[in-house]
């Protein structure tokens, strides 16, 4: 019977200091937003993210790269201290636009343009890709291949091109 | 998105080195880097880092174009073919009448870099007309 009133002492106790742990721990929002500021400004991968906290409920805005980084962003700001739930109200930034590639016509005059002087290598057009044979020496090639790029083909064969 | 890691030191470089409306795009295989680099130098370094990670390009994987942002509107460019003069073109393009010549080495004034692989240029003559981009180097 004794032992039985000490167990229930000690829950009793137990209770109270939990109560009062509990108490200490909850934040105020204010607490709350200023630890999820801190923590998005010292993680780059966060950076973009705005945050609005009430009642330990915190409310993200903003515009971040993709839907990995928004993922990253959720997770992360959920296992701040005093964080209760996360609402996701943040967007993804647009995929940039494609590239435009030049048509056939525009490549043909281009490469024309760009071998006239340069007789050891052959060029032609494959499927929007440039395809160049022959030999040329390390530093002609390097300045022909900056040119090459404003053209904005599909990509190059490059398989029959010796560099000397 | 293989390819961006492949050449991530460019990209990387690009940003430390204050390139402007960087834009990185893969395409069918192909990864677009697109920049206006501060100087010619900076540009320089890049295509050094091309080279270093895909040696002479040969993979024809990456397609970079690298514009350098003139110092001022007038600004002079130094004809850089190998000893031969450089054809100063009535319009863009070979099939275009010749209106006179920039020699080896000389001077000439860029009026326009409008059309990226041709410009306007104005010789130590006075003659106008457009210049094969490649053979000019901005001074």
């Amino acid at each position: 019977m004794k032992k039985l009133k000490i167990t229930l002492m000690s829950l009793v106790i137990a209770a109270m200091a939990l109560t009062i742990q509990s108490c200490k721990t909850k934040l105020k929002d204010s607490d709350i937003q200023a630890t999820i500021e801190k923590a998005i400004s010292a993680d780059g991968k966060l950076a973009g993210t705005a945050v609005a906290v009430k009642d330990g409920i915190a409310t993200l805005t903003g515009q971040l790269a993709d839907n990995s980084a928004v993922t990253y962003a959720v997770d992360a700001i959920g296992k701040l201290k005093g964080v209760k739930s996360v609402v996701n109200n943040l967007t993804v930034a647009p995929p940039p636009a494609p590239v435009v590639n030049a048509d056939d016509a525009t490549l043909t005059q281009g490469l024309a343009d760009i071998f006239k002087d340069i007789p050891s290598v052959k060029s032609s057009i494959k499927d929007g890709k440039i395809v160049l044979v022959g030999e040329i020496l390390k530093a002609k090639w390097a300045m022909i291949k900056q040119t090459l790029d404003k053209l904005k083909s599909k990509g190059y064969d490059l398989t029959g091109l010796k560099i000397k | 998105m293989a390819l961006q890691e492949k050449y991530q030191e460019i990209v990387d470089a690009a940003n430390a080195s204050g390139v402007t409306d960087l834009q990185v795009r893969e395409q069918d295989n192909v990864l677009y880097i697109d920049g206006t680099a501060p100087s010619g130098a900076v540009k320089d370094n890049l295509w050094q880092i091309y080279d270093k990670l895909d040696p002479n390009y040969l993979t024809g994987d990456l397609i970079m174009n690298i514009n350098v942002t003139p110092s001022t509107t007038d600004s002079k460019a130094t004809v850089v073919t190998e000893k031969s003069n450089l054809n100063v073109r009535k319009g863009p393009g070979t099939d275009q009448p010749i209106v006179g010549k920039a020699a080896h080495d000389a001077t000439v004034t860029v009026i326009s870099q409008t059309s990226e692989l041709w410009w306007q240029v104005r010789t130590e003559d006075g003659v106008e007309g457009y210049c094969f981009a490649q053979y000019l180097k901005l001074q």
